[in-house]
């Protein structure tokens, strides 16, 4: 299966495309923020930044996600009547929504905090975020918690990934949980090792290439 | 103005599982047949390929095999006093697109409904009297009993390779297998898949409780295996990765490598792919069909006469269909006359995370689709409805479909959804945790139902459908029963940790649930509560078929796509050596 590699390439699975593509350097401080808050490095495994989670949802929102592939933004547009149980209803591609969203939480952490929510301390961050998922923060111009609804999803995704997309560099985070990656083969295994730990050093789609 | 084409005989608008089935075995009568697939070609090599088959962002969060909402999509509401709203990305439920359809991404769980699902409202009138069923709620006969449909289902589980075990065979019930199940003349094709850790716990926990569980049924091959028709199965890889992929092993049993491709070895038949049928043509009096209008790959109108059409599209796209083309008469929730939208019904759920220490290892990657462990003992007519309160049940399952990290990292109650403490949650939790859940039945009401969208379109610009659906109490009832009876079987497993859940109230169409809609086209024996009778053929236009899950008059506690299947051969069977020989209506009204 595996191709012989030049000696000078990277090792599978490190990500050498880092910097930002779709976010401007305001905007990628504060998303790379989030990020940090959202999952910390600690002592149980990676962060979010180290894991590359930042450079996922920038290239998410640069690419056909955030232009709103597969949504469907055919008006009239009806968030004033929407229900919950409706669904998304706005006027906004994924991106449009999180630039916008971004301009509006720099407004409301200099109103609450006094700073850039980048340059604010950690608690700072978390109480920020915590107020937003509980529905007690009204932005400006888009609605805060389905800002935040969308961002919390994207690191999600790129948290626990494949690596191809920028996330879990390193496999890293495949490797906290025990997630021994795509390929799998365990027709002669789910017998022998049930309830009994089965270790493999994980397997993503880059390593194939 | 459409190019108008030279007729054929048959046209097949949708080629998934029925579709496949249906061109399969028609193609035996020479007829001229062209099925219409508005989605892309597929195979397996090179579309479902490792390693780039199990990408998860790809396939289950931006859902690439699937259909794309920008061309179409419903609307959705919960009552008749609200505004129905599109949906605007795929959530609730997913269909498929493509050949093959859903079948080369569903999971494979593959039943024979209950005796009692075919017969939900005699048999429940018999033994309950009218009176127990509620006001609103339109419970229905299939007009088709088990015993008729037996010897088709028999068919699809050969033609699918299904691995499981029988629980009562001719009568006799077998301990292991379901014993509430319906006789079956001969047992599965194939042994049942090797169990997981969640099953043995599972089993164990519910015989302990007086129980009956079972393997599920699966469409996952135990084994190496040749169907009927001489397609080579291989075994089942474990890999984890099923419900929203494709099958890189030819393993879970889908159209794409197994009655499309016998269908396609005959000179008279044709699949266009990348055609998107907009409407079936009717002759000026109504009571006839006249072919389809579609578009072709690049968007030109072209008219396809045929003398038979088939409507085996997703069950939701069958009856936008009907509707659109004005086949029967369009159900009114105002007078409740008509049929067409009517009795639209889903999936219930419920049910309870079973948190463990270290001691219980569950490698939850190791999986396969309908790798799990079930129990009837709630299901169907298997218990007293007037004890419980309610009409239905459902199957009560824990089993091993994959850990695929994104979707899957359980916490128990009282985690933080981010930090550090959330994630050391999810490291404790990830290996160590069985999920007990219900699928419960949705009956039929006056209130859900499924009509045109009085301002939304498509992107062909045909009006979206509109969808009017909540769950009721009936339902409710049935559901917060399964979740108990799920924790209980979660304290029984010895759970440190029990969470349980139901499903959004009301009903919400973003959190996936299940891709099991149903009705709309629904069969039966009576002209004025159904649009195709017993042989799925439509009442009003006699040379009109309609396939899927759209004819279940109400939903059963069970995944459709076995009697979905099982139809499409009983279909083919009345086309061939009836229709054929005498077309027009089979049965007078």
């Amino acid at each position: 299966m595996k191709m012989p590699m030049p000696a000078n390439a990277p090792a599978a699975g490190v990500n050498t495309n880092t910097g930002f593509l779709f976010f401007n350097p305001d905007e990628g401080a504060v998303i790379t923020a989030i990020v940090d808050t959202l999952i910390p490095a600690d002592a149980t495994g990676p962060g979010g930044v180290e894991a590359g989670v930042h450079i996922y949802i920038d290239r998410q929102l640069g690419g056909a996600y955030g232009s709103a592939a597969r949504l469907n933004m055919q008006g009239p547009f009806r968030p004033d009547i929407a229900t919950p149980s409706q669904g998304y209803q706005l006027p906004l591609t994924p991106a449009e929504l999180i630039r916008a969203g971004l301009v509006d939480l720099a407004a409301y952490s200099q109103k609450t905090k006094g700073n850039t929510f980048d340059n604010l301390q950690p608690a700072d961050r978390n109480a920020i975020l915590t107020d937003i998922d509980g529905g007690k923060v009204t932005f400006a111009t888009v609605p805060s918690k389905v800002v935040f609804d969308h961002l919390y999803n994207l690191v999600q995704e790129g948290y626990f990934g494949d690596p191809i997309y920028g996330g879990n560099q390193g496999k890293s985070v495949w490797k906290m949980i025990g997630f021994p990656g795509v390929a799998g083969m365990y027709t002669q295994l789910i017998e022998q090792y049930r309830n009994k730990p089965y270790t493999a050093d994980p397997q993503s789609i880059q390593d194939f290439a | 103005m459409a190019t108008k084409l030279p007729p054929v005989d048959i046209a097949i608008i949708g080629f998934g599982w029925t579709g496949g089935i249906l061109a399969k075995e028609l193609a035996s009568t020479g007829l001229k047949i062209v099925a219409f697939e508005r989605g892309k070609p597929r195979t397996t090599d090179p579309d479902f390929l490792e390693p780039g088959k199990d990408d998860e962002i790809r396939f289950a969060n931006r859902t690439d095999l699937m259909i794309d909402t920008t061309q179409e999509t419903l609307t959705f509401r919960n009552t008749g006093d609200q505004t129905a709203l599109p949906m605007r990305r795929l959530g609730s439920f997913l269909p498929g697109t493509g050949v093959g359809g859903a079948g080369v991404h569903w999971n494979g769980v593959t039943w024979r409904f209950m005796e009692w699902d075919h017969e939900a409202y005699s048999r429940t009138v018999s033994k309950y009297g009218k009176g127990i069923i509620p006001a609103d709620m339109q419970l229905q006969d299939w007009g088709i009993s088990y015993a008729e449909l037996e010897p088709y289902y028999d068919m699809f589980e050969k033609t699918a390779a299904i691995s499981g075990k029988a629980g009562n065979l001719n009568g006799t019930k077998i301990d292991g297998g379901n014993v509430f199940e319906g006789a079956r003349k001969s047992e599965y094709p194939n042994p049942p898949l090797v169990w997981s850790q969640a099953m043995t716990m599972f089993d164990k926990a519910t015989r302990s409780l007086g129980y009956h569980p079972f393997p599920s049924p699966a469409a996952n091959a135990s084994r190496a295996y040749t169907n009927p028709d001489g397609v080579k199965f291989n075994q089942c890889h474990y890999c984890g990765f099923c419900e929203r992929f494709g099958c890189e092993a030819d393993a879970k049993a889908s159209p794409h490598f197994t009655v499309i491709p016998i269908a396609m070895k005959n000179p008279n038949f044709e699949l266009r792919t990348r055609s998107q049928v907009l409407k079936i043509n009717m002759d000026s009096d109504g009571k006839k069909a006249t072919g389809v209008t579609y578009l072709d790959p690049l968007g030109n109108e072209m008219e396809q006469p045929a003398d038979i059409v088939i409507v085996s599209a997703f069950a939701l796209n069958n009856v936008h269909l009907l509707l659109y083309s004005k086949i029967g008469k369009a159900y009114d929730p105002k007078t409740g006359e008509g049929v067409v939208g009517r009795n639209y019904a889903y999936q219930g759920g419920g049910g309870a995370t079973a948190f463990f220490g270290e001691d219980v290892i569950t490698n939850p990657f190791m999986g396969a689709g309908a790798l799990s462990m079930c129990m009837d003992d709630f299901n169907g007519d298997s218990y007293d409805f007037a004890k419980a309160g309610y009409i239905g049940g459902g199957g009560i399952s824990a089993g091993s479909s994959g850990g695929r990290p994104i979707g899957y990292h359980p916490t128990p109650p009282g985690t933080p959804k981010w930090g550090s403490d959330w994630k050391k949650a999810v490291v404790a939790a990830y290996n160590h945790t069985v999920g007990v859940g219900s699928q419960g039945s949705v009956m039929s009401y006056r209130q859900n139902y499924l009509d045109l969208d009085p301002t939304y379109t498509d992107s062909f610009g045909r009006p979206m459908m509109r969808m009017t659906f909540d769950f009721q109490d009936n339902e409710w009832k049935q559901m917060a029963a399964a979740r108990d009876i799920s924790a209980a079987i979660a304290k029984e497993m010895g759970a440190k940790v029990i969470a349980t859940s139901l499903p959004a109230k009301p009903y919400s169409v973003v959190p996936y649930q299940s891709t099991h809609n149903t009705g709309g086209t629904v069969m039966g024996a009576d002209p004025k509560t159904s649009v195709v009778n017993k042989y799925l053929q439509v009442w009003d236009v006699p040379n009109v078929f309609v396939t899927g899950a759209s004819v279940f008059p109400q939903n059963a506690g069970k995944n459709p796509t076995g009697p979905v299947g099982a139809l499409a051969y009983w279909m083919a069977d009345a086309l061939k050596n009836k229709y054929l020989k005498s077309p027009g209506a089979l049965i007078p009204t």
